[in-house]
């Protein structure tokens, strides 16, 4: 499974000129508004055609402007999951769902109905129509809509972005099960930091059009060097782990990690499953010697590996712990002050508190387990 | 009061029958234009615009005329049609349907334009990412959700064509039995001593089928309206 991308096209004032290749699992593409995301996924989608490109899903050339290749967006076997959820307003949400199927070849169809309807909780809104649907409801379908007409690829633009913050929670636990279940690569557009966190398994960084950095989600999230990621307010890595033990009587949960033993709010998961915790880098504290008689019950021991630059007045810092990457924010003060250079020991103080359910999801499956993408269907 | 002549019957069967060949004929011309001028992008669209709608402020004494100059048994196009097809419009019904379908094909596109404009693109490219090509697009999204304005169009046109006059009468003249529609058979009857119980007799009928026409109409106006704010 793999996926190439390559465009350079011009947009009014705004010039797209990005490439980047993916290796199936949920790849976010992310950046600031008018970083050229949408743009970019349109080329895929067959949406938008740039002046020059060249896409290639799983060995099948899509679209070579040199060739002259330029396969139709019907005929491109590519879901797209809009930011709006476009259901057909003369459809029930039924028929909705099957509209693609009917389009699919026969032998080429992937996932049963029952299982997709399954996979995204939809059964009670089968019979209904599709104006009465909650936001988070209309993408569901929407995602199952997408799913049913036995995509080769996902394109998801910004699927929540129009959702409130509840909406967005109900949502997500599906969006995970999609990307370990499903088996099809997804492509995930988004802005929000906190989502492109909790879902990734590789990032494709754009700004201004074009493609800054791209790598595995745990290792680009722990980069102080990339503006939008690194200075923005929610700016934080991600830790995958394994649940060992829940306490019924504090009602915690300890998870181990590569940086260590992490104890966070009780969450639902059975012990053995796999997690990923986001840590953002406001909440963890450094210190230089490790603190005692301290209220906070994380405290992993670590290695600074990178000092973020600029001269305002906060300052990010990488830190090594375990084969795992953390990012602390500090005042440049302290930094100063405790002498923090590349190389220094340090210990990583982070409240459980601050590891809440919002900030633990499940782990991609690839991210934990060498295997590769697993798939149900 | 009540009972109707020979004629008169016959004069309301046939303007029905006009009507609905009118409207029947040129719903699938209407369904193309108004697509075209919701959606085309292409050069003369402001002049087939005009065009359209230009029987909708000419004298209908002139439409008639034109259509008698262009399809009469002299005109280039009427002849030709007489000599190819066998399609005779000059003092036919047919040239009675001819007339009213002119006459009411602006109020058909008109309402077909209006309803594409409001169907969402952005519904047909999702429905082309499903796999649907331009095809299954129109037919499975665009054309049901155009559906009530394509029927509040057609209706429209057809109470057009039920009360058409001018344009008839100086095509295909009034000739009983073959293009005395209701409205040219009232203003006969007006015209003779006597028959104003029956002028008004068929003039209440006449008003009766216009306004049904309207209502449902505007029935599907609402339909239409309350699917799109559905949407």
């Amino acid at each position: 499974m793999s996926i190439e991308v390559a465009a350079r096209t011009r947009l009014g004032a705004f010039t797209l000129d990005a490439a980047f290749l993916s290796e199936g699992g949920l790849t976010a593409l992310f950046g600031p508004s008018g970083s050229g995301k949408t743009s970019l996924i349109n080329v895929i989608a067959g949406l938008l055609k740039p002046a020059w490109g060249r896409v290639v899903v799983e060995g099948r050339v899509l679209l070579d402007t040199e060739a002259r290749i330029d396969v139709a967006s019907h005929k491109r076997r590519i879901g797209y999951v809009f930011q709006e959820s476009r259901l057909f307003p003369h459809l029930s949400v039924r028929q909705n769902m099957l509209y693609g199927r009917w389009f699919a070849p026969r032998f080429d169809r992937t996932g049963s109905f029952d299982e997709v309807v399954d996979l995204l909780g939809l059964e009670p809104l089968l019979a209904r129509g599709t104006a009465k649907l909650s936001g988070g409801e209309q993408q569901r379908v929407a995602i199952g809509r997408a799913l049913l007409a036995s995509p080769r690829l996902l394109l998801m633009d910004e699927p929540l972005a129009s959702l409130d913050a509840a909406r967005k929670d109900e949502v997500l636990p599906y969006l995970e099960l999609l990307r370990d279940r499903a088996g099809v690569p997804i492509l995930y557009v988004s802005h929000a930091l906190a989502e492109v966190a909790r879902l990734a398994t590789r990032i494709v960084v754009m700004e201004e059009g074009r493609v800054v950095a791209e790598g595995r989600a745990a290792e680009i999230l722990g980069r102080v060097d990339l503006m939008p990621l690194a200075r923005g307010p929610e700016a934080g890595a991600i830790i995958d782990g394994v649940v060992e033990v829940h306490d019924e009587v504090f009602g915690l949960t300890t998870l181990a990690s590569r940086a260590g033993r992490l104890r966070v709010p009780r969450i639902g998961l059975a012990p053995g499953a796999t997690v990923r915790v986001r840590i953002q880098a406001r909440d963890v504290m450094l210190a230089l010697a490790q603190p005692k008689a301290l209220s906070a019950l994380n405290v992993l021991a670590g290695k600074v590996i990178e000092i973020g630059a600029g001269d305002g007045p906060m300052v990010e810092i990488a830190i090594d712990c375990g084969g795992a990457r953390l990012v602390a924010r500090l005042t440049r003060y302290s930094a100063a002050k405790l002498k923090l250079q590349p190389g220094a020991q340090v210990f990583a103080v982070i409240k459980s508190v601050t590891l809440d359910a919002r900030a633990i999801g499940t782990a991609p499956e690839q991210a934990t387990r060498s295997a590769g993408p697993a798939s149900d269907f | 009061m009540l009972t109707l002549s020979q004629d008169e019957i016959q004069a309301i069967t046939l303007s029905l029958r006009v009507a609905a060949v009118a409207t029947a004929a040129s719903l699938p011309f209407g369904v193309l234009i108004g697509m075209a001028l919701a959606r085309g992008r292409f050069l003369g669209r402001s002049l087939l615009n005009a065009l359209v709608l230009l029987p909708l402020i000419l004298p209908p004494v002139v439409t008639g005329y034109i259509l008698l100059l262009v399809f009469g048994r002299q005109g280039l196009a009427g002849r030709w049609l007489a000599d190819h097809l066998g399609l005779v419009f000059a003092f036919r019904w047919t040239g009675a349907a001819l007339a009213c379908a002119i006459m009411g094909f602006p109020l058909l596109v008109r309402a077909i334009q209006l309803s594409v404009e409001a169907v969402d693109p952005r519904l047909e490219q999702a429905a082309a990412t499903l796999g649907a090509n331009r095809l299954y697009v129109f037919l499975t999204v665009t054309l049901p959700l155009i559906l009530p304005g394509v029927i509040a169009g057609a209706i429209l046109c057809f109470a057009r064509s039920m009360g058409e006059f001018g344009a008839t009468i100086t095509f295909v003249s009034n000739i009983p039995g073959e293009t005395q529609t209701l409205p040219t058979l009232i203003y006969t009857l007006t015209q003779v001593p006597g028959g104003d119980a029956a002028a008004f007799r068929l003039t209440l009928i006449s008003v009766a089928i216009s306004l049904a026409a309207l209502l449902a109409s505007e029935a599907l106006a609402r339909r239409l309206q309350q699917r799109l704010r559905a949407a």
